[in-house]
């Protein structure tokens, strides 16, 4: 188990520096920089942008330094050594602000899950709770009910959520909540209310709900088909008892391990829905950098976003180990 | 439902007592024309009604794409000026105090351009956007995913390496990226920027594919058919395409089946993002709107003409829905052992 977890982790390193060069290699692919347009100033003439680019060593080869001296002396090789040691560099947008304060820096007086990605964090924390607190009873109550109309509905229900992607949820609900009732507001301001936070939770969370039900559901039925319910019952326990100890603490573990996976992909996969409702979390701050050509966030996003998704993925091999001490990870 | 695949194994079964060996004319009566497996799944299939359902709404969309010309009332880029942002006809005063005409069935946008005959249109793109790209998934995908599974070795190596990278990188993120990046080359402004958007969902997705063949040829390579077939002196060539492949067609067709919805969601998704195709003024075109870029137009106009968003939407969400139908369908069909 251990060489397995050290292996593991020191496979992470390359698969991350793959991403970091093909994020890279693209980001530069594409026209125009980081200077070409900036609303809130005039245009950056050519001289100005010469400075910057020195300024931030964007005047340096990409990957390779061939002009003798340090071959490595290159914009990628530099951003992978100081993003090593925790430096994502600085914002090439929100001048004199570093990316990793940009992400993870509260305003003034406020704690940690003010920032960017504390406000990320928390919305894909929000819809998990729901999404679980919702689906694995009701995943239960239709594996006990197995096919009465209570199941049906209940696997109809899943099915739609695990379709309908959550994008379309959410012009379904802005257009009813915003357009017709009036009860949001289409660009939401004030994100202090928990009460705003409603809506985005919902429409993130509704997929993975419909997810958890539907693993609940199966994973209960085939606990319920196991031998060991039956004797459980032939020496004649009773039914909370089996459910609670024999059935629940079995069926579970599938819904357990998912857990970390589905909080990596609700706050990885919100940009979209932060878009949408204009709130103010990681993933917007992501969407934005891509149409400024600010490097060092594109970068810093993507790399963090990656690092949260490889771990996850750890987690559930590691809590495999941990809740079925059946499986033997080698 | 495996009563099918019973009754097949129990056609000869003789009476308990007698000897297992039927006399040719007691054979013949006891025997029913012979049914392949893939007819018990087809008869499966239609049995199940959200299947069906599912499948007569992605045949009804096909026709809308392949016929829109014929079927949209309006040229689709035809403006008309003073009549934007009509409400659709049942609407009798919108908020901008405009009437609902029948001429223009869900109303116009913006420009006066009839938005019914731009999701028709729309059809188009997401119709190709789903199929194409995952030809070319399952192509490479199999190919790949047969040779790492029946050699082992360097290619299995390198695909699992691949998977590995691939599973680490938020694919949206990486469209995005991929998207903005190209758009201007070439490759970018072929097909208006859907080709593009093919090469880039092709890969990210062959992976998954080729693990899922993959893990399929490591369980068959070892079955006794295969084993059979080397005996006889079949070539490895052979083996793989005549023997392994078709044993594990099912699962690739139920890994088509949710491979479809997802491009589909995809391309929504990058279209109102402004990333996917290219919204186009020339009739000559065939690709000249989409169901995501319609979403992006028609952001602005939530009060005024929700259609705009309304009908691409509830068009994507009908879509990936039967998309999803019929997958779960054609899984239980195919396999009834995975029925849940």
């Amino acid at each position: 188990m251990t060489t397995y977890l050290i292996r593991r982790i020191f496979w992470m390193v390359p698969v991350l520096l793959l991403v970091a060069l093909i994020t890279f290699t693209m980001m530069h692919q594409a026209p125009g920089g980081p200077w070409d347009r900036d609303p809130s100033r005039r245009q950056v003439d050519s001289s100005t942008q010469e400075a910057l680019n020195k300024k931030f060593g964007l005047d340096k080869p990409l990957f390779i330094n061939l002009e003798g001296g340090n071959p490595l002396d290159s914009q990628f090789f530099t951003y992978v050594g100081n993003a090593i040691q925790g430096d994502l560099g600085p914002s090439y947008r929100q001048r004199g602000r570093m990316v990793q304060d940009v992400l993870f820096e509260p305003p003034k007086g406020k704690a940690i899950w003010d920032s960017r990605f504390g406000y990320s964090m928390r919305l894909g924390l929000l819809a998990l709770v729901m999404a679980a607190f919702l689906g694995i009873p009701l995943g239960i109550l239709a594996a006990l009910k197995r096919n009465t109309l209570f199941d049906y509905s209940a696997l109809f229900m899943s099915t739609i959520g695990i379709s309908v992607p959550s994008f379309v949820l959410a012009i379904f609900l802005i257009i009813l909540l915003a357009g017709r009732l009036n009860i949001l507001k289409i660009i939401q301001r004030d994100w202090s209310n928990p009460a705003a936070w409603m809506v985005p939770a919902v429409v993130l969370g509704f997929g993975t709900f419909a997810y958890i039900t539907r693993l609940t559901r199966n994973s209960m039925l085939e606990v319920m088909g196991q031998d060991y319910i039956r004797t459980a019952r032939a020496k004649g326990l009773g039914g909370r008892v089996i459910i609670t100890r024999h059935m629940l603490r079995n069926a579970l573990i599938p819904v357990m391990t998912i857990m970390g996976p589905a909080l990596a992909g609700l706050i990885t996969g919100s940009f979209i829905i932060e878009t949408m409702f204009g709130f103010p979390g990681s993933g917007r701050e992501y969407v934005t950098a891509i149409g400024n050509r600010d490097y060092s966030m594109i970068m810093g996003t993507t790399l963090i976003y990656a690092l949260l998704i490889v771990l996850a993925n750890l987690t559930v091999d590691i809590m495999y180990g941990f809740l079925d001490p059946r499986i033997k990870v080698k | 439902m495996t009563t099918s695949a019973q009754t097949k194994s129990q056609q000869v079964q003789p009476k308990p007592g007698e000897p297992a060996v039927a006399t040719p004319d007691v054979a013949d009566a006891l025997s029913r024309p012979a049914r392949s497996l893939w007819r018990d799944a087809w008869s499966r299939l239609l049995h199940n009604k959200a299947a069906v359902a599912g499948a007569i709404v992605i045949l009804f969309f096909m026709f809308v794409a392949i016929f829109a010309p014929v079927l949209a009332p309006h040229n689709p880029l035809e403006l008309n000026s003073g009549k934007g942002f009509l409400p659709p006809m049942w609407v009798e005063r919108s908020s901008t105090g405009k009437a609902g005409v029948p001429e223009f069935i869900l109303g116009t946008d913006n420009l006066g351009r009839d938005v019914l005959s731009r999701v028709i249109y729309g059809a188009r793109v997401s119709m190709v956007v789903g199929f194409i790209p995952t030809i070319i998934i399952v192509f490479i995908g199999v190919s790949m995913g047969l040779v790492a599974g029946y050699w082992g070795g360097a290619t299995d190596n390198l695909l699992m390496r691949l998977t590995d990278i691939v599973y680490a990188f938020p694919d949206l993120l990486f469209f995005i990226i991929v998207m903005t990046a190209l758009r201007a080359t070439a490759l970018g402004q072929f097909l208006n920027g859907l080709f593009l958007l093919f090469v880039a969902l092709a890969l990210v997705n062959w992976v998954g594919v080729a693990r899922l063949v993959r893990g399929q040829v490591l369980t068959l390579k070892e079955r006794d058919f295969v084993l059979a077939s080397q005996a006889v002196g079949a070539s490895h060539f052979r083996i793989m395409v005549r023997h392994i492949l078709p044993n594990s067609l099912s699962v690739i067709i139920v890994a088509m089946a949710f491979l479809i919805p997802g491009a589909i969601i995809t391309e929504a998704i990058l279209g109102y993002l402004g990333l996917g195709l290219r919204p186009s003024t020339d009739p000559a075109d065939i690709f000249i709107t989409s169901w995501g870029s319609m979403l992006l137009e028609g952001q602005t106009a939530i009060n005024n003409q929700p259609w705009i968003l309304l009908a691409p939407a509830i068009s994507v969400a009908l879509v990936v829905l039967s998309f999803n139908f019929l997958g779960d369908g054609l899984r239980d069909a195919l396999d009834p052992r995975l029925r849940e």
